[in-house]
């Protein structure tokens, strides 16, 4: 395969919760350290992406976040803006308030023109190269299908004019494996694992992009190899227990049945990774960052799991 | 109302009011939290404890407990979870228990059914390819047929209670507003402007700049399709808006109640609370608030923190001094398991604070306040669903 940071372009999806837009900004923020130019793209407003580089927000303009590391939010809006200019050469000056009502409408009713506008413009910015890579916080798993399918499903619905015969190169470089790929986000719980396989069915079936990693955000760390469970399990009988505690000034049953749950959790998860591993193509590379026992999220939080995705792509 | 100390509402209440005395009960909240499981866990102790018949409306259940209620490719029908289910479980039912799986396509398809005037008007939008993807794709339209199919179970009466999950969506608030969206939707100007032309042929002033931009981006053709398909429409216009006003007016009424299922951790929390407020703002009931895993009170124990650095610190010491008490243990091994057990606490600890920390600042004010522990597995069958339940009731 193709390896993640030799692409262009990288969707990143997952279920709502499981780490998506930290990974995102992890992806983006360690690239641009490793020498290419790269957009983070948030594709809602949400405004998410600032909040993690702790920067202002940002907005349909790219604006430099860091050393080679832009940033912008998607705005169907001004998309559709920009893309009536550059293509038809309409001025919109003044007109956009009922035209975006129009255009809102239309869109509502026919599936696919939106989602056109918001992978074109990211598809646009690979294709003019004004970055080596672009990375988008894409939707959630549920609608990641149907956004990268949208150029095919206007494909099949729209017969002719404009918006059909923009989705041509759209396709192109969706379907490049060595231009795009989607990288998908998840934790090993059991919800989470399950949408992924399914997730990556769906792909493989409705969309032409290539899905080109799976990270497992937040792996508990194993606490005991097996002769040091042993050990752990004569801790745990009453009278060591309380020599223990003696020995260590207060009781020390509390901190032997924390370890006990995280033991558990750790062990819970394990059975949903090995799920996980079975269901997915031997040949998607999957990528495990480690569960942060941190306080706040910001630029800290990003700089950690940056690194730790550094390891596991083999920097 | 919700009991609130200096540390914030009291996280030790019930469900057990809210489920005795609403007739639906919707759980909602952002994805990822255990929205299914407690909603499947809330009917299941209802039925069990209260009797009556319970059904849970579920969305996108785990296979495993879609398994468990029995759920697999029966589609949009109700089915009886069997007593024996219970017994097996070891409870002993009050009442019936019933699930049912929203199936989107198979819901709309009925939904047209009963509003088109004829066969051939049905026939027509069933076979129409945007209806097809409308119906498929068009992402709000499984939080308009969520409600939707809510409304016509409670119309049917065949129910006591029905708790609803609600569709993992984007926005929160989108189901909130989606039969209000579907409304207007139906009764929009523009809508208009794009069907009376390819009748009348007349464009009048009004629609000309919409015209002119919609033709060069989409296409005449496909607006032509747009076209019919709303023709086609039209004749259950009325049926459409009038019946997204009913779902409206039911999920105000004070037979409904929602419940906010959320984690401690900082995202869906923050989408949790944004969520509250919005029934707030709305002026739909918040009944409850679930918080599921929350990490056990005892991470927060300071005696626990002092043995457990401790432990960290002095790991070679304390075991050199246990080990004559061991059997067959090698120094630095228990050295090792020592100061692992020492720092997992304090691990686990920051994030324990961090969680209490952030449910003190919990805004709003639901009739309930419920914290479920983490389970030691996920919850996959009515055993587990009874755990959880018990939790939920107040046990």
């Amino acid at each position: 395969m193709i390896p993640l940071l030799d692409r262009r372009l990288l969707f990143v999806t997952g279920k709502g919760g499981v780490g998506k837009t930290t990974v995102a900004a992890a992806l983006a923020l360690f690239a641009s350290e490793h020498g290419r130019r790269t957009l983070v793209c948030e594709s809602d407003a949400r405004g998410d992406i600032a909040a993690y580089f702790e920067t202002g927000p940002t907005g349909f303009s790219a604006r430099e976040l860091l050393p080679d590391l832009w940033a912008m939010s998607m705005n169907t809006e001004a998309s559709l803006r920009e893309y009536l200019r550059l293509s038809l050469r309409i001025p919109v000056i003044g007109r956009i308030g009922p035209l975006a009502k129009a255009f809102d409408f239309v869109a509502t009713a026919a599936p696919g023109v939106r989602e056109v506008l918001i992978v074109g413009k990211f598809c646009y910015e690979v294709r003019e190269r004004h970055y080596d890579l672009v990375v988008v916080d894409a939707s959630a798993t549920g609608h990641i299908v149907g956004q990268l399918s949208a150029p095919q499903t206007i494909n099949e619905l729209v017969k002719v004019g404009l918006i059909r015969s923009q989705t041509g190169w759209m396709l192109d470089i969706l379907s490049d494996p060595a231009r795009t790929g989607l990288v998908a986000v998840t934790t090993p719980e059991e919800m989470p694992v399950n949408e992924t396989m399914e997730l990556a069915a769906r792909v493989k079936e409705e969309t032409t992009v290539e899905l080109a990693s799976v990270v497992v955000n937040r792996v508990l760390p194993e606490l005991f190899g097996r002769t040091e469970e042993e050990i752990f399990e004569q801790l745990c009988h009453k009278e060591l227990t309380a020599e223990l505690g003696r020995l260590a000034g207060g009781d020390a049953r509390t901190v032997l049945e924390a370890a006990r749950l995280a033991v558990t959790l750790r062990r819970t998860r394990a059975g949903h990774l090995e799920r996980l591993r079975s269901g997915i193509d031997a040949k998607v590379p999957m990528l495990y960052l480690p569960f942060l026992f941190t306080r706040f999220h910001g630029l800290r939080t990003i700089r950690q799991v940056a690194r730790s995705l550094g390891e596991e792509l083999g920097f | 109302m919700a009991h609130r100390g200096p540390r914030g509402p009291d996280p030790n209440g019930s469900l057990s009011g809210l489920l005795a005395s609403r007739e639906i009960v919707v759980v909602c909240g952002p994805g990822g939290v255990g929205k299914t499981t407690t909603a499947a866990a809330a009917a299941a102790v209802a039925a069990a404890r209260l009797g009556g018949k319970v059904l849970v409306l579920t969305v996108d259940p785990a296979r495993r407990l879609a398994d468990a209620l029995g759920l697999r490719g029966i589609g949009n029908r109700e089915r009886r979870v069997p007593d024996s289910a219970f017994t097996d479980a070891g409870m002993k039912p009050m009442g019936e228990l019933y699930a049912a799986m929203l199936d989107t396509k198979e819901s709309w398809d009925a939904l047209i059914s009963h509003h088109a005037p004829d066969v051939r008007t049905r026939e027509e939008i069933l076979a129409n390819p945007l209806y097809r993807n409308i119906s498929g794709r068009f992402v709000q339209s499984h939080d308009y047929i969520a409600m939707e199919r809510l409304f016509e179970i409670h119309a049917e009466g065949t129910y006591d209670l029905i708790v609803v999950d609600t569709p993992p969506t984007r926005n929160a608030l989108d189901f909130l507003d989606a039969p209000e969206r579907m409304a207007d939707f139906f009764s929009s100007r523009l809508l208009r402007w794009l069907v009376v032309p390819y009748r009348s042929r007349i464009v009048n002033i009004a629609s000309k700049p919409f015209y002119q931009v919609a033709d060069r981006i989409l296409g005449t053709q496909f607006l032509s399709d747009i076209a019919e398909f709303f023709i086609l429409f039209q004749s259950m216009y009325e049926g459409f808006v009038e019946r997204a006003r009913s779902v409206q007016r039911l999920l105000a009424d004070r037979r409904t109640s929602f419940i906010v299922v959320s984690t401690l951790e900082v995202v869906p929390l923050r989408e949790g609370e944004f969520f509250a407020r919005a029934l707030a703002d709305r002026q739909l009931h918040l009944g409850a608030i679930v918080l599921n895993k929350v990490l056990p009170g005892y991470l927060r124990d300071p005696m626990a923190a002092t043995v457990a650095e401790r432990l960290r610190d002095a790991a070679g010491q304390l075991a050199d001094q246990l080990c004559p008490w061991m059997e067959g243990a090698d120094v630095a091994q228990v050295e090792r398991v020592l100061a692992e057990v020492g720092s997992s606490y304090l691990d686990y600890r920051v994030v324990a604070q961090r969680e209490a920390e952030q449910q003190s600042e919990l805004a709003g004010a639901p009739e309930a306040f419920v914290s479920v522990p983490y389970f030691d597995t996920d919850v996959y069958d009515l055993e587990g669903l009874f755990r959880l339940g018990a939790r939920l009731w107040g046990d």
